[in-house]
């Protein structure tokens, strides 16, 4: 193993590619060869180091200095200040401390984050299993497969309390156990990676940072419950966690950790990629069950649940990404130190993203309890502009709005549905006191009305009343009784609904009525927008 | 990636070959019915009659998954489509004026082709880039952080 006294960690996570990541890993590659420094500082494309709204990013080690809105022009800068005088390039900080070095590892980046799930994302290169086995990686799996019984690996995620992170928090040994006890000549493993949560893309900078946590959460997986085969269901749209996956996959079958015959132990499991083609609904388990089959993505009714009768009919587990990347750590260091993170009913840590109006928008992973008041001031550094926070909606679009007064809640999968929202996927968009009430809850009406399957009746119809009757208000069209109609039509959606998809499109239009009702008053009864923003 | 002008669809021959890879799996219809999207632009009456024929299933089958999932056309579309987000994040910082500035810019309302052929513009789901929000898909390719001002610069690329 060669050593380097710098290491420059390039962010290659979507958002930063697009601002033109590439072209500027290229040029510290050629600026550092020109000077000769090649085999004194690595150059190393990473997955996403979070801050996604601040990219190009990159990070210089071992100082930890992260540079931003690097442009291909700063580069020899870089390269002769920092890497060859050992000066920092103060232009490209950010806001700059008084010490005149923004480090990563600081409070604004990583000081109130807990590191489980993202424990390799902008750590490693993606793209190379060494990188991923030098930090630990496939050694949950070797234990498992050659210290454990299935029996003892699913007791450990039970005693860990890991529910699921695609939204749903089913207990994840719950589930498996479910498919363990099932008799049948054949079991899958899927991992549902099929983000479609507007708001969402954790799943996404998982798949690209850090692939091979999810092919040896999987492995476990398949170990546990006795499936030989795996499936990875990613969204079309995602071109570079297809890319990177797929990459993983084969550097995995080629050291012999997929395929025959895994660690010498006569342990099969191989994985295979399916690509979504742009349909919300198939992120609901029978759905995707229903896509991977090759048919139109419609849920399923429940019961028979994919556990013991899912894809091609046989017993199947299905994972979302984030909970997949939590198991190798969780067999690895033990239940215990699982459970010392988070709360008592919900341990571990929660990876959200950022979005909207706020300072720090990007990827960040915090104990699964902390309060919506230190995500959004904390780390994402408040409302920019000078404007005030007016609500944060939790869970993506079929999560509810919080209000200001809700700031201190803690933020777990059992807490915030006591206050009629929902954790999700984990996705926070931050809105502040611009935006229109109505205008907000018509974009996310319009979201479901496109996005509703049409199997089911209360949801194909409900979505489109919803829209309707929203619109209507938008356009100063609304009538008496109207308020009332949303919240009759959206209880009976959530009571009658097929899948998750019409239970939940009423939650954020039924907490905007339940806190910000005299906006939606003033609209319908006074024919006004009190933030003069929705064009009544 | 770039088709050629006036494509006309896609022959049998392609078809059949696209269907020999998947070993004429039907559990494999969306991943037929991508290879055959990405490179004939759509999936045309005649592809999907010819797929099921091989697959032994019937064409109202495959229509049905065909229409079913957005990424999927069985019309011809232009050469570069450009799809806009529009979802609650992307809305928040601003979308409907980069998609006012879209339509104005290449002179088609939402959904509309251009007359040479070269543009399509449509709504997408979320395409989970929503830290740099506002944010466009022009074929494979997003573009983040988009102002109305931004919208003639990115565009001339294509044009």
């Amino acid at each position: 193993m060669e050593f380097y006294r710098s290491h420059v960690l390039v962010c290659g996570g979507t958002p930063c590619v697009l601002e033109g990541c590439k072209g500027v890993r290229d040029a510290l590659v050629a600026e550092v060869q020109r000077r000769g420094l090649e085999r004194e500082v690595k150059v190393v494309e990473t997955g996403c180091l979070g801050p996604c709204d601040l990219g190009p990013v990159i990070v210089v080690y071992p100082e930890g200095t992260l540079y931003q809105k690097v442009r291909v022009s700063d580069v020899p800068d870089i390269v002769e200040e920092h890497l060859l005088k050992g000066r920092v390039v103060a232009r490209l900080v950010g806001e700059a401390p008084q010490a005149g070095v923004v480090k990563y590892e600081e409070p604004k980046y990583l000081g109130v984050q807990e590191r489980i799930v993202l424990r390799n994302c902008g750590v490693i290169d993606p793209e190379s299993i060494e990188e991923y086995i030098a930090r630990d990686g496939y050694r949950a799996l070797a234990r498992c497969l050659t210290e454990m019984k299935p029996a003892d690996v699913i007791e450990a995620v039970k005693k860990s309390g890991l529910v699921g992170r695609g939204g749903a928090a089913f207990p994840t040994g719950l589930k498996w156990s479910f498919t363990a006890k099932a008799g049948a000549d054949q079991k899958y493993i899927l991992c549902n990676a099929d983000e479609g949560e507007p708001g969402t893309f954790k799943d996404r900078l998982i798949l690209e940072g850090d692939p091979h946590s999810i092919l040896e959460g999987m492995a476990i997986a398949g170990y546990a419950v006795g499936a030989d085969k795996g499936f990875v269901y990613v969204r079309g749209e995602y071109v570079l966690s297809i890319e990177r996956l797929g990459k993983a996959i084969e550097q995995a079958r080629a050291l012999g950790l997929l395929g025959q015959n895994v660690f010498g132990t006569g342990f099969s499991f191989d994985v295979e990629i399916r690509k979504g083609a742009g349909a919300y609904v198939c992120g609901e388990e029978t759905a995707l069950i229903e896509s991977i089959e090759g048919k139109r993505g419609e849920p399923r009714v429940k019961p028979p649940y994919p556990g013991t009768e899912g894809l091609f009919g046989k017993p199947t587990v299905v994972n979302n990404v984030e909970t997949l990347a939590n198991i190798p750590p969780i067999l690895l260091n033990g239940p215990e130190w699982f459970r010392r993170v988070g709360t008592e009913r919900c341990p571990g840590t929660k990876v959200f993203t950022l979005t909207g109006d706020i300072k720090n928008k990007g990827l960040i992973e915090v104990p699964m309890g902390i309060t919506l008041r230190r995500v959004v001031f904390e780390i994402g550094g408040g409302i920019p502009g000078g404007r005030g926070f007016k609500m944060a909606q939790t869970g993506g679009t079929s999560g509810g709005c919080l209000p200001k007064e809700l700031l201190d809640v803690p933020m777990d999968y059992f807490t915030l549905p006591e206050h009629g929202s929902a954790l999700g996927s984990g996705a926070l968009l931050i809105m502040d006191d611009s935006h229109c009430i109505v205008d907000i809850a018509r974009c996310f009406m319009e979201f479901f009305k496109h996005e509703s399957c049409g199997k089911c009746t209360p949801c194909r119809e409900g979505t489109a009343r919803l829209y309707e009757i929203v619109d209507k208000i938008a356009r100063g069209d609304g009538q008496p009784g109207d308020l009332e109609l949303l919240e009759e039509l959206g209880a009976a959606m959530q009571a009658t609904s097929l899948c998750g998809l019409g239970q939940s499109a009423p939650v954020p239009i039924k907490t905007m009525l339940k806190y910000f009702r005299d906006e939606f008053h003033a609209h319908v009864h006074e024919r006004l927008c009190p933030t003069g923003t929705c064009g009544i | 990636m770039e088709r050629a002008a006036g494509d006309p669809g896609i022959c049998s021959t392609r078809v059949s070959e696209i269907l020999a890879k998947y070993s004429r799996r039907p559990d494999a219809l969306v991943s037929i019915l991508h290879d055959v999207q990405k490179e004939a632009g759509y999936v045309s009456e005649k592809a999907m009659t010819e797929i099921a024929s091989e697959l032994d299933i019937p064409v109202s089958k495959v229509y049905g998954v065909a229409t079913f999932y957005t990424l999927f056309s069985t019309r011809p579309k232009g050469r570069y489509i450009v799809r806009v987000c529009e979802n609650a994040p992307c809305h928040v910082r601003g979308a409907r004026a980069v998609v006012e500035a879209l339509e104005r810019e290449l002179g088609i309302p939402m959904g509309g082709t251009t007359s040479d052929g070269r543009f399509t513009l449509e709504y997408t789901s979320c395409l989970g880039v929503c830290g740099v929000a506002p944010a466009i898909m022009i074929n494979e390719a997003v573009y983040g952080n988009l102002t109305p001002e931004r919208v003639p610069l990115i565009l001339k690329e294509y044009k």
